[in-house]
C-alpha cells in the first residue's frame, strides 16, 4: 500500500480494495513506527486526519467522491491550518494555533483530502538543508546522516520515506525542486501568481510560491489541479483559467525542442551530477526531442540579487513578529523596546535573524538604490535571458543541484556554501517561471534531479515532460533501501 | 563546491561592515543579539554583502526594475465592507489581551 502513487491510491479508493480511513490509518502507524528516524513531522493530526477520511467514505458512500475525496497527504508547516499548530519550524511561532486556513488548505479541505499533518522545514523556510528547523532537523531517507534539503525538507522526506504519498512544500529559491532532487522525488514550482499565497506564512512575498511534492508527474498534476486558481485575497494571484493538469500528460514528445545552458553545466559541476543529467537527456532524444546548446549568461548574478531581493522583504514581512499579536514573547519586558527586541531576538533563530539583518541593511538609508533597485534591475536581466531562450526552445534543462545529498552539519557554519545550494533553482524564481524536479539517476545510492524550466503557465507542458520520462524510465520508482 | 559562473567580481565591496554596523542594523531590525554572537554575524553579513556586491560589476542604467516578472499590478475593488470582525478569534493567539486590547508595557508616564 506504501509503494502506490496517489493515482493508484484514488484507484483503490474507488474500487472499494480500501477505505479512506483504513487508508488513513495504515499510514498514521507507519508515521508513528518509522518517523524517530526521519523526523519529517512536526504534528501528526490523527484524530483531524481519521475524521476528513470518514467524511471522505461517506462522501464517497453518497456518490460524490471527487479524484481526491479520500487521499492522505501532509502540509508543510508554513501553511496556516484552523485549529492546529503552525510553527513555520520556529521558536516564534511554536506555541501558534492559526486561527484560519491558507486558501490551499482550504481547496484541500473542499476537495476531500485527508491532512496527516504538518511537516518539518526549515525555520520560515530560510535554509537548503532543513537544519534551521526549531524542531531539530529532517533526515535524508536514502541515508539519515545526510540531509533532505530545504526548505520543504520535512515534505521531502516524508514522500521518500512513503510516510505520506504526496505533500505540499513552497519554494521561494528552490525550497520544492531542491529537496526533491535530493530525496529522489517529484516537485514542482508553479509560475509565481499560480497558487494562492494567502496564509501560507510569507517569507519574500514576490518570490513564494506553494506547489506539490509527490512520487510522479501524474501525482504532481492531481494536486496541482487542487491546489491551482486565483485568489481574490492574495493580491498578486493570477486571473487565469486553471487547465485540467492531467488532461496533456500522456501526449508524446516527438519534436520537442529541449535547451542546454552552457551555465548550467560548468567545468566544475559535480561529475556524477553531470553524466546522470546527459543520460536523461539522451533518453528524451530517445523520445523525440532534439536538443540545442543555449545560454543564460546572467545565470551567474542570480544568487546575488536573490539575496538582497529575499532578505530584504524577509526583514519587511518578519517585522509582524512583535511579541504583540501572536507567536513568543519574552518574559518580563522592561518597556516596548524590550518587548520587541527580545521577543525577536530569542524567538527567531541564527539564520532568520541574519538574513533580516541583510535585508534591514539592504533597505536602510542611503543603501537602497545600490542594493534593492540594483538587484530588481538584474532580476529583469535574468528573466530577459530566459524569455530570449524560450523564443526558441520548448523547455530548458539541467541539474536541480550541483550536488546529491550532503552530511548534515557539513555547511551550517558557511552560510555562502548553503546559498550556492540554489544555484539552478533561483534564477526561476527571480522570473517567475514554473520548473519542476524529478529523478533521474542515481550517484553512491543518492538520487539526482533533472530540472525542467517551461514558460510561464506551461505548468501542463512541464508535468508532460516529466510524465513521459517517467513512463520510460524507473528512477522514480527508486525508493531507499529498507523502505 | 565553488562554482565558477560568475565571470566579474567587484574589485572592492561597497562597504565591510565592522561591530558597530551589526549593533545599528540589529537596532533597526529590533533584534536583541547576543554580545559574543556580534563577531560571526559581522563576519557572515560582510561575506554576503560581498557575494552580492558582484552585482555593482553590471551596468543596469537601461535597465528597468522589475518587482513583477509578468509586469502585474495591484488589483482594485470597491470600498465596500468585505470583511466580518474576527476580533476574538484572531486575538486568540496574542501572549496578553484586555477587553479585547493588545497589552504592551507601559509606553507613556
Amino acid at each position: 500500500m506504501f509503494d502506490k502513487t496517489l493515482a493508484e491510491l484514488a484507484q483503490g479508493l474507488e474500487n472499494g480494495d480500501f477505505s479512506s480511513v483504513e487508508l488513513t490509518q495504515a499510514y498514521l502507524d507507519r508515521i508513528k513506527a518509522e518517523d524517530s528516524k526521519y523526523n519529517s513531522y512536526i504534528s501528526v493530526t490523527e484524530s483531524q486526519a481519521l475524521a476528513q477520511a470518514k467524511a471522505a467514505d461517506d462522501t464517497r458512500a453518497a456518490g460524490n467522491a471527487g479524484a481526491f475525496t479520500g487521499l492522505p497527504f501532509a502540509h508543510k508547516d508554513i501553511f496556516c491550518t484552523e485549529g492546529v499548530r503552525t510553527s513555520c519550524a520556529s521558536k516564534m511561532l511554536d506555541n501558534f494555533v492559526a486561527p484560519y486556513n491558507a486558501t490551499v488548505v482550504d481547496k484541500f479541505n473542499a476537495a476531500g483530502g485527508v491532512m496527516l499533518g504538518k511537516t518539518n522545514m526549515d525555520e520560515f523556510a530560510m535554509g537548503s538543508s532543513n537544519e534551521s528547523s526549531f524542531y531539530g532537523p529532517a533526515r535524508n531517507p536514502w541515508d539519515t546522516e545526510r540531509v533532505p534539503g530545504g526548505s520543504s525538507g520535512g515534505s521531502a522526506a516524508a514522500v521518500a520515506a512513503r510516510l505520506a504519498p504526496a505533500a505540499t512544500g513552497t519554494d521561494t529559491g528552490g525550497s520544492i525542486r531542491q529537496p526533491a532532487a535530493l530525496c529522489g522525488i517529484t516537485g514542482i514550482k508553479p509560475t509565481y501568481g499560480r497558487v494562492s499565497r494567502y496564509g501560507m506564512i510569507a517569507f519574500a512575498s514576490s518570490l513564494d510560491q506553494g506547489g506539490p511534492m509527490t512520487r510522479t508527474a501524474e501525482d504532481a498534476a492531481m494536486m496541482l489541479n487542487v491546489m491551482a486558481g486565483f485568489d481574490r485575497r492574495d493580491s498578486t494571484s493570477m486571473q487565469r483559467d486553471v487547465p485540467d493538469y492531467t488532461a496533456d500528460l500522456s501526449k508524446p514528445l516527438a519534436g520537442l525542442k529541449i535547451g542546454l545552458p552552457k551555465e548550467y553545466f560548468p567545468s566544475d559541476l559535480n561529475p556524477a551530477i553531470a553524466e546522470q543529467v546527459q543520460n536523461a537527456i539522451k533518453e528524451y532524444e530517445a523520445l523525440g526531442a532534439t536538443v540545442k546548446e543555449i545560454s543564460l549568461p546572467n545565470t551567474g548574478l542570480a544568487v546575488p540579487a536573490y539575496y538582497i531581493i529575499a532578505p530584504a522583504e524577509a526583514s519587511s514581512n518578519l517585522s509582524r513578529f512583535d511579541g504583540v499579536r501572536y507567536g513568543y514573547r519574552c518574559d518580563s519586558p522592561v518597556d516596548l523596546e524590550d518587548l520587541y527586541k527580545r521577543s525577536r531576538g530569542e524567538g527567531f533563530g541564527a539564520e532568520v535573524k541574519r538574513r533580516i539583518m541583510v535585508g534591514t541593511y539592504a533597505l536602510s538609508e542611503g543603501f537602497y538604490d545600490a542594493y534593492y533597485k540594483k538587484a530588481q534591475q538584474i532580476r529583469r536581466l535574468i528573466k530577459q535571458d530566459f524569455t530570449e531562450a524560450l523564443k526558441e526552445v520548448d523547455v530548458i534543462m539541467g541539474p536541480t543541484t550541483p550536488e546529491p545529498a550532503f552530511k548534515l552539519g557539513e555547511k551550517t557554519s558557511d552560510p555562502i556554501a548553503m546559498y550556492m545550494e540554489d544555484i539552478f533553482t533561483i534564477a526561476l524564481n527571480l522570473a517567475g517561471l514554473p520548473g519542476i524536479s524529478i529523478p533521474c539517476g542515481q550517484t553512491n545510492g543518492l538520487p539526482v534531479g533533472l530540472q525542467v524550466i517551461g514558460d510561464y503557465f506551461a505548468e501542463q507542458k512541464l508535468l508532460n515532460v516529466a510524465h513521459q520520462f517517467q513512463l520510460a524510465t524507473d528512477w522514480h520508482k527508486q525508493s531507499p533501501e529498507g523502505i | 563546491m565553488t562554482l565558477k559562473l560568475t565571470p566579474k567580481y567587484q574589485e572592492e565591496a561597497i562597504m565591510a561592515l565592522d561591530r558597530s554596523d551589526v549593533e545599528r542594523i540589529a537596532h533597526l531590525a529590533r533584534l536583541q543579539i547576543d554580545q559574543q554572537d556580534i563577531p560571526e554575524y559581522t563576519e557572515n553579513l560582510s561575506n554576503i554583502l560581498d557575494l552580492v556586491d558582484q552585482m555593482q560589476a553590471v551596468d543596469t542604467s537601461e535597465t528597468e526594475p522589475m518587482a513583477n516578472a509578468l509586469d502585474a499590478v495591484q488589483r482594485l475593488r470597491k470600498d465596500d465592507v468585505t470583511e466580518e470582525n474576527q476580533r476574538d478569534a484572531l486575538q486568540s493567539v496574542a501572549p496578553a489581551v484586555e477587553n479585547g486590547l493588545f497589552q504592551v508595557p507601559k509606553v507613556i508616564e
